[in-house]
């Protein structure tokens, strides 16, 4: 049976199929659903959130060695975050096979850098594999798995967004049951204590040259014989790009397993065509490597190496032909920038915080990162995971030593908190600066689609768990002065930000409500009291001040010519902030 | 042999882009054809502009598209027909949404919502232009004008033949089924 499936999608099949027992993650877009589809495996898989990726690497490695198969999933910059047990896992290999999945986003739809991390399978020295559609990712996952187990190596597995959210047709499998392997305590293995390093390091040169026979044996490296006039090497997504503009016209040595390449695949490939071309999203992977075997080749001299690639920009940048298209004046098209939601709990947080003067917001990884947009204009960095505590830090000191008057805020989420944040926050304290750490507690991972953490009270297959505490945690790392404040309430915000200037020691505000789109849970239901009704405007009484407008609610609209604002009740959730910030109490809560 | 068609499907994050696009490559997959389909998820998806594109034939490749190259646009709000016009073949067809979404700077009166912009795009291109909010209206839920449109893409496309009624069933709720049957015959019709 074949179903149309994203990547993601076939790569929990492929998964569930090869029979793995283990696996772990931390979302990021594009990686999300690839733990939400293999959690529905209750049966046959443990499938966890783990806090951030650094331990979902380190839980499946440990599931490997233990005998288990293993996969832990992550966006491309989670592996930045997860590089440490990386590389010495290049050292020590696998026991049960082992394959870590790289969701690379070129043309950065949901992300803040757009790095390529094939590079990280040449730098740690393991096998990769990259498939270019949904069936070769299925099927992928199940050879990486024989390759991780046969080569002693962790595979890492290099998606990109179109690939994880592209669908296409997969043949549907039966799942092979595979037994644990035993677990024998082996020191020269996994004690990577320097002189244990020293001799697994012999072992993985002498690994990387039996992966690259393999590389030139394998059939996930094939080669299409056409015209011979234009040879293509290409791999993933970007292959299909290729066969769409050149279709029978050229021939293909198509690259499935990429580290370490097949070299002597492509020297045969290129004594037999005239020209080649290395198709390749972003960096010159291949084609660096190709070129220092001192073959010729097209690449990155034609091909940009940022942003998306699509069949546009290949047959434009290789062959010159432009599509035609229709002329218009593009101009007059108002752009639409994402925003936060309607009754989305940060609004009210950064409508106050934008008020302060003086002030430096160290913001973070999240939907909040939107609180340093148009209108609410209140974020002055985001970086990485956490590093909205620490960079505060960082300023506050400078700020400290030299008297200047400005103050930092930091802002960070929940999930963020569990990530990294927790551990600044602890420099906060121990190395003595006063900053106010605000954490966004919406009870829930927001931006990635609304996945459990370890504050939501469950596990992402539906177990009730123990409820991280923040306030308690937060106490634990030493801050001494601690708020928990409704966001939806100014004055409640207002305050704790008064109180928090005034502290010459580090102190931290807990912003608590749901995200406007969570479906509550038990707990919630409990905690939570929602008035119902939704927010209307008095179109006698409002002035047209527009300071319901500079909230930034997608809910509320300012017509130019009555100069008045008027409530889309089909958007509105009745979150009262705009009741709050009107100056002549025209809005009011009407209905059921 | 099928060319392969390229079907771009556009809106706002939130009016259900996604869900039509899934049901339309449901039935492109029962029909025979080889399908492929791409969407975006993450920030995108807050509010901001959103497309999902569908590619149909007997062996189809690239998932996305460039500009010049899709054979019929759907637009589920009036000016995002216009940003995406570029994508579509100078003879494609739009089916077009003469619904209206103003966006964050328009909402607070720092831009205007383009004036005209359906008749631009009749000028431009082979347009069918669906009132599905009327529609979906009368039919007593805002939420399918989706299907509404899906079903006038289906008509547009020359797709009548598949069997859609199972495709939409496979794909909503229950509950939602006749609903969405009658907006898609709605959107059929108004072609």
């Amino acid at each position: 049976m074949k179903k149309l499936l994203t990547g993601n999608e076939a790569i929990a099949l492929g998964a569930y199929e090869a029979g793995i027992h283990y696996a772990s993650a931390y979302p990021g877009t594009p990686s999300t659903e690839i733990l939400e589809e293999l959690a529905r495996y209750k049966e046959k898989i443990i499938a966890e959130w783990a806090p951030n990726e650094k331990v979902a690497l380190e839980s499946a490695l440990g599931a490997s060695i233990f005998g288990a198969r293993s996969l832990a999933a992550m966006k491309h910059v989670g592996l930045n975050v997860a590089a440490d047990p990386f590389f010495t896992a290049g050292y020590t290999g696998v026991n049960g096979g082992m394959v870590l999945i790289t969701a690379d986003d070129p043309g950065l739809h949901s992300s803040q850098n757009e790095q390529d991390n094939r590079y990280y399978a040449k730098f740690g020295k393991v096998a990769m594999i990259e498939p270019s559609d949904s069936q070769e990712a299925k099927d992928m996952v199940k050879i990486a798995m024989e390759i991780s187990e046969e080569f002693d190596t962790l595979v890492l597995m290099r998606l990109t967004t179109r690939v994880c959210h592209s669908k296409s047709l997969v043949e549907v499998g039966e799942r092979k049951e595979v037994p644990l392997k035993p677990y024998k305590k082996n020191l020269m293995k996994y004690y990577v204590a320097p002189a244990v390093a020293k001799q697994l390091h012999v072992k993985v040169e002498e690994r990387l040259k039996r992966l690259e026979k393999f590389s030139n044996e394998t059939d996930l490296n094939y080669i299409e014989w056409n015209d011979k006039k234009i040879g293509i090497i290409s791999s993933g997504i970007a292959y299909q790009y290729a066969k769409e503009v050149f279709g029978n016209n050229a021939s293909y040595l198509k690259l499935g397993f990429t580290n370490p390449l097949p070299v002597d695949k492509i020297k045969k490939f290129a004594q037999e065509v005239e020209t080649i071309y290395v198709v390749e999203e972003l960096e010159p992977f291949i084609e660096e490597q190709v070129k220092a075997l001192g073959i010729d080749c097209i690449g990155k001299d034609k091909i940009p190496n940022i942003w998306e690639l699509n069949p546009e920009i290949v047959e434009k940048s290789l062959l010159g032909n432009e599509r035609e298209t229709i002329k218009y004046d593009k101009s007059i098209v108002v752009n639409r920038p994402p925003t936060l939601c309607a009754g989305c709990p940060h609004r009210a947080f950064f409508y106050e915080l934008g008020k302060r003067k003086n002030t430096i917001i160290t913001g973070d990884i999240g939907c909040y990162t939107l609180g340093g947009a148009e209108p609410l204009n209140a974020m002055d960095t985001t970086i990485c995971m956490g590093a909205s505590v620490s960079l505060g830090h960082g300023m506050e000191k400078l700020i400290n030593k030299y008297n200047d008057d400005r103050r930092v805020v930091s802002v960070i989420g929940d999930s963020t908190f569990f990530h990294s944040g927790m551990t600044s926050l602890l420099d906060v304290v121990y190395n003595k600066s006063n900053t106010i750490t605000c954490i966004l507690d919406n009870r829930v991972t927001g931006m990635t689609g609304h996945q459990d953490n370890p504050g939501t009270g469950y596990t992402l297959q539906g177990e009730t768990t123990k409820m991280a505490n923040i306030p308690e945690i937060v106490k634990a790392l030493g801050v001494e002065h601690v708020r928990t404040i409704n966001p939806l309430k100014l004055n409640e915000l207002k305050e704790a930000f008064d109180w928090a200037y005034d502290l010459d020691e580090p102190s931290v505000i807990i912003s608590r409500w749901p995200c406007a789109l969570k479906r509550l849970s038990e707990y919630d239901k409990k905690e939570f009291k929602y008035v119902p009704g939704v927010c209307e405007v008095d179109q006698e009484k409002c002035i047209g001040c527009k300071m319901c407008v500079n909230t930034g609610c997608p809910a509320i609209y300012f017509d130019k010519e009555t100069k008045k604002s008027s409530i889309d009740e089909v958007q509105c959730v009745g979150c009262e902030l705009c009741m709050q910030v009107c100056p002549v109490k025209a809005i009011s809560k009407v209905g059921e | 042999m099928a060319e392969t068609k390229s079907v771009l499907l556009v809106g706002v994050g939130g009016q259900g882009t996604i869900l039509a696009s899934k049901i339309l490559s449901a039935g492109l997959v029962e029909a025979g054809y080889d399908v492929k389909m791409s969407e975006i998820h993450g920030m995108a998806q807050r509010g901001g502009s959103v497309s999902t594109q569908v590619r149909y034939g007997d062996e189809v490749f690239s998932p996305i598209i460039g500009r010049g190259e899709a054979d019929v646009l759907v637009s589920f709000e009036a000016m995002e027909a216009l940003r995406w016009l570029e994508y579509l073949k100078p003879n494609g067809k739009v089916v077009v949404n003469d619904y209206k979404i103003p966006s964050a700077p328009i909402l607070m009166g720092k831009e205007d919502y383009p004036e005209g912009v359906i008749d631009i795009i009749k000028s431009k291109s082979n347009t069918s232009v669906i009132n599905a909010a009327n529609i979906a209206e009368e039919l007593g839920n805002m939420k399918v004008m989706n299907i509404v449109l899906l079903g006038a893409l289906v008509k547009a496309m020359d797709l009548s033949d598949i069997d859609w009624e199972k495709a939409i069933k496979d794909n909503v709720k229950e509950k939602f089924v006749d609903i969405n049957l009658k907006a898609f015959q709605r959107g059929m019709d108004a072609v």
